[in-house]
């Protein structure tokens, strides 16, 4: 394997990998929200944390460089106050497949919580238990099918991240360039031998990971 | 089948067909024509001028890196004229056979130019000074498919200057997208031809030229693809943008113009 092919199965790895951790801690958590508290503007944040799924990549991308681009209405403050901007960085790619990927956990997680069956909920109150301690020893548990799903869905999602991922990460070989950017430039530059290896790998790669996760839930479940 | 059923099937049927019923209406044929996109300005007016003088004939511009360009007419693609931003890619489609013979020409030339922010202090008195570490980030087009990467590429070798700017480097899918990283102030250099600066004078400007020397002429060749369904048509292209009409559009957008068989 080349050493560019293995640099970008590393960093698609590398970026799927931080992009489901931080999908996992805020989908789960706007997930309990939205299932089990009622507040002003919650169809609001659910349309919002449902939009990356319907939006093409493209206007989500456009989306984020209007907000974090170097002159974007996050990004100018960040770069004033530290001369940095996540626009070419690894950090956008995660950006990127953190977006389109937190609906998928989002809308499964939420579905398998407000599956569990309230009376349990209920009997965990009436035996003492916090909030807190009830979403962690009851709901949560109760719920992870449905959060395992959501993983491997997001996962599976940010590994295949292209347009938004293109638009702020850029495609720059030896820095930000995942998989299936890399695949992209060599189809485009006819490079169809690079290309060809790249597919099989990354489409073993992908069976490979089905196969695990499939296995690791059956444990889990 | 239930009556409701019957009327949505007939309804969809003939909104299908429709269509295909209007296309073949009229004798409008369409000419696809695949140019390097710093020729985007340029070339679309030429195609309106074409249009007003071939009513019935549509220009169809299918934009992008010359190198992608090559590799979809290989791939197959329906294109009828292609113009690309470098000798280089033309001579790719011609071994590749893709070229029909004795229409090949070159028609115009351009100037390699290291742009900035309008907004931007930083001061770059040469090339060598891009080293400076103010100067963070600097794109360019991927010199594997872009045509002005390849250039940018050659005018960092010649300035000795490749290996310590190496980290610095945005590369882009295309020169557009280089003058649009600058514009937006993304990156704090980038280098793109002098017609593509023109297009945005209010938001960059060119703070240096690359002398000829630095690189490879900058030529741009133009030919009808093998292949072609409207011969007759992609050679009056040809030979409206070689024309003193195109060419005076082309020097209008600030291309030297330079109509000369290859």
């Amino acid at each position: 394997m080349d050493d560019s092919l293995l640099f970008s199965l590393k960093l698609s790895v590398q970026v799927a990998t931080v992009a489901t951790v931080l999908v996992v801690m805020v989908g789960l958590s706007a997930a309990y929200l939205l299932s089990r508290k009622n507040f002003p503007g919650k169809e609001l944040l659910d349309i919002l944390l449902t939009l990356p799924l319907v939006l093409p990549p493209t206007v989500t991308g456009y989306y984020l460089i209007v907000l974090f681009g170097r002159n974007g209405l996050l990004g100018r403050y960040l770069y004033a106050w530290t001369g940095w901007s996540i626009m070419f960085t690894w950090y956008a790619a995660v950006l990127a497949s953190f977006v389109v990927a937190l609906p998928l956990m989002v809308k499964t997680a939420r579905a398998a919580i407000e599956s569990v069956d309230e009376n349990l909920i209920r009997a965990s109150y009436t035996l003492g238990h916090s909030e807190y301690r009830t979403a962690l020893k009851v709901i949560l548990p109760l719920a992870r099918k449905g959060i395992v799903a959501g993983t491997i869905l997001s996962f599976a999602r940010a590994m295949g991240e292209f347009g938004a991922t293109l638009m702020i990460a850029g495609n720059i070989p030896g820095r930000t360039n995942t998989m299936p950017l890399a695949i992209y430039s060599a189809a485009g530059s006819g490079d169809r031998s690079q290309a060809a290896i790249m597919v099989m790998v990354f489409t073993l790669f992908s069976g490979f990971f089905l196969y695990v996760a499939s296995k690791l839930s059956r444990r889990v479940l | 089948m239930t009556k409701k059923l019957a009327v949505l099937l007939v309804i969809s049927f003939f909104s299908a067909v429709l269509p295909v019923g209007i296309a073949l209406a009229g004798p409008t044929m369409d000419l696809t024509v695949s140019a390097a996109i710093s020729l985007k300005n340029a070339f679309e007016e030429i195609g309106k001028l074409y249009e007003s003088r071939n009513k019935n004939t549509k220009v169809l511009f299918n934009l992008g890196a010359s190198g992608d360009l090559v590799t979809q007419i290989k791939g197959g693609a329906p294109i009828d004229v292609f113009a690309s931003a470098a000798l280089k890619d033309m001579d790719k489609l011609d071994s590749a056979g893709f070229v029909v013979k004795d229409t090949r020409t070159n028609f115009a030339a351009n100037t390699v130019v290291l742009i900035v922010p309008s907004s931007s202090k930083i001061t770059i008195p040469s090339f060598e000074d891009l080293k400076k570490p103010e100067i963070k980030k600097i794109a360019m087009g991927n010199p594997k498919t872009v045509p002005a990467g390849r250039y940018a590429a050659e005018t960092f070798q010649y300035y000795k200057i490749s290996d310590m700017i190496h980290n610095k480097l945005i590369l882009t899918e295309n020169v557009r997208q280089v003058l649009d990283y600058v514009y937006r102030g993304e990156v704090d250099a980038g280098v793109v031809y002098s017609t593509d600066a023109m297009v945005r004078q209010q938001g960059v400007k060119i703070i240096l030229t690359a002398p000829e020397a630095s690189h490879k002429p900058v030529i741009y060749p133009i030919a009808v693809v093998k292949g072609t369904k409207n011969e007759q048509a992609a050679n009056s292209f040809v030979a409206l943008v070689t024309s003193e009409e195109g060419q005076k559009i082309l020097s209008q957008y600030g291309f030297k113009p330079i109509a000369s068989a290859k």
